[in-house]
């Protein structure tokens, strides 16, 4: 099961924070953290023509906007629902907590492992461990494209689909579905969103070709630094949007 | 399980007629024939739900996409009796994710182009008789269902699709949500369903899905909804 990882877990740090006043636990002042749509390490049209202008800008300044905001939004009203003892509109919003905080996560996430198709991140010699873990665990990197590849399309409706490094069995892919965010302790090394609007409006019905072509701007080197890091790291890009 | 899955619900008869394409003499030939599943025809042309739906989105929603699930639903079914042929049980139950997706994906498909309309013709408007006074007793009054149904469209997490259904236990209607292409089963027999898959209305709406949630009360077809209220 994937738990709300550190959005929750930093609610609850700036609530012992914040909400101590004097001898008692003053709730009602409580402060929340309130995110805020990173901005893109690259140019709206600089993944062309792998993914378009038009669907980098809608999916950024309006999708991963609009989980912003309604995250922003549940996180306020779950302050109300603690501070009034009001434990059914507590779980109420969990749901809505999760959905839109995952979905912050991911695309935050996602940004960072996309890179235009010109630099030298876009290569997979940027990422000579993973790689090699890679070639040892799918042996080549075809085979592991491929195992990627089917994982995307084997996606039943929205979801995601994650190589991740995970403390006990190594690399694996992973799919997921809607927003659920991978923050179970897994590492994630690389998510590829599979939400038709990462690619309607230029792949239409046709999702695997946008498949193959999400591979020209994989960011080996986040997927690099990443696999070589803890889960804190990956969460570096989150965190620094606070 | 395919047949209980294509024959349960009265309602979806309509559109399994069009698209049960069982040829008497095939059936005659052997012990055992299963009908394939095939794409239904529009009663309406593409263009025809302009400007509420695109031309383009129904061409693509209805040669593509659900050609897609036509297609995945025969691929599962095949692979089930290839397996059940070979008492491969293990391997038939695996194909069940496949089947309830593809499957759904079709049932769903075939009763939301039958419950809409082009609003020049019976698209739009409100119901009217039995079926008016079920949902002003259920829902309040036709408005007060319509936010309640548009509500539960803009929550629905995802792919999925917001049904208004009739109960057979309790006997009311009753507005449910299904995620990606789950169909409606059990004791609720759709009356009306709404896609909200991105899919549906993304190349016109783009991530204003709320406006095409507005704007495709202008193509429901009541007089489908009404029918299926009366078999239900």
């Amino acid at each position: 099961m994937v738990n709300f990882g550190n959005i929750l877990q930093y609610l609850a740090v700036q609530s012992s924070q914040n909400s101590l006043s004097g001898e008692e636990y003053n709730i009602t002042k409580m402060a929340v953290t309130t995110y805020a749509l990173p901005t893109l390490p690259y140019a709206y049209d600089a993944l062309e023509p792998y993914i378009s202008g038009q669907i980098m800008e809608l999916h950024h300044s309006k999708h991963h906007q609009a989980y912003v905001t309604n995250l922003n939004k549940a996180l306020q009203s779950h302050i109300a629902a603690v501070a009034s003892n009001d434990i059914a509109a507590q779980i109420a919003l969990q749901p809505i907590i999760k959905f839109n905080g995952g979905g912050h996560i991911n695309h935050a996430l996602f940004w960072q492992n996309l890179v235009p198709a010109s630099a030298a991140e876009a290569s997979p010699e940027a990422a000579p461990s993973l790689s090699a873990e890679i070639e040892k665990r799918w042996g080549s990197l075809d085979g592991f494209k491929q195992a990627f590849s089917a994982a995307l399309l084997g996606i039943q409706g929205s979801g995601w689909g994650w190589l991740v490094k995970e403390e006990d069995a190594g690399l694996r892919i992973v799919s997921t579905k809607d927003q659920d965010p991978v923050v179970s302790g897994e590492v994630p090394i690389f998510g590829v969103d599979m939400w038709e609007h990462a690619y309607y409006l230029q792949y239409l019905n046709g999702k695997a070709a946008y498949v193959e072509n999400v591979w020209n701007v994989i960011n080996w080197k986040t997927a690099e630094e990443r696999f070589m890091g803890t889960r804190e790291d990956a969460f570096k890009a989150l965190k620094a949007s606070i | 399980m395919s047949s209980v899955l294509l024959r349960s619900a009265p309602a979806l008869r309509g559109a399994l007629r069009v698209s049960a394409a069982v040829k008497p003499a095939a059936m005659a030939s052997t012990s055992f024939v299963r009908g394939k599943a095939t794409l239904p025809d529009l009663s309406y042309d593409y263009g025809a739900l302009e400007p509420h739906i695109s031309g383009k989105i129904m061409e693509l929603h209805h040669k593509k996409h659900h050609q897609t699930y036509v297609t995945g639903l025969n691929g599962a079914l095949d692979t089930i009796a290839e397996a059940e042929s070979k008492g491969d049980f293990t391997k038939a139950a695996s194909v069940a994710p496949l089947l309830n997706f593809h499957g759904g994906g079709h049932l769903n498909h075939s009763l939301f182009w039958e419950n809409l309309a082009p609003a020049s013709r019976e698209g739009g408007g409100e119901p009217a008789g039995v079926l008016k006074k079920a949902i002003d007793e259920d829902f309040g009054s036709f408005d007060a269902f319509r936010n309640q149904m548009n509500t539960s469209l803009a929550g629905i997490q995802g792919s999925g699709w917001a049904w208004l259904v009739r109960d057979k236990q309790s006997g009311t209607l009753q507005l449910v949500t299904r995620a990606n292409q789950d169909p409606v089963t059990g004791s609720y027999v759709p009356l009306l369903g709404i896609d909200a898959w991105e899919h549906a209305y993304y190349l016109q709406y783009e991530n204003r899905k709320a406006e095409y949630f507005e704007a495709i009360w202008n193509v429901i077809n009541w007089k489908t909804v009404a029918s299926r209220f009366d078999k239900a």
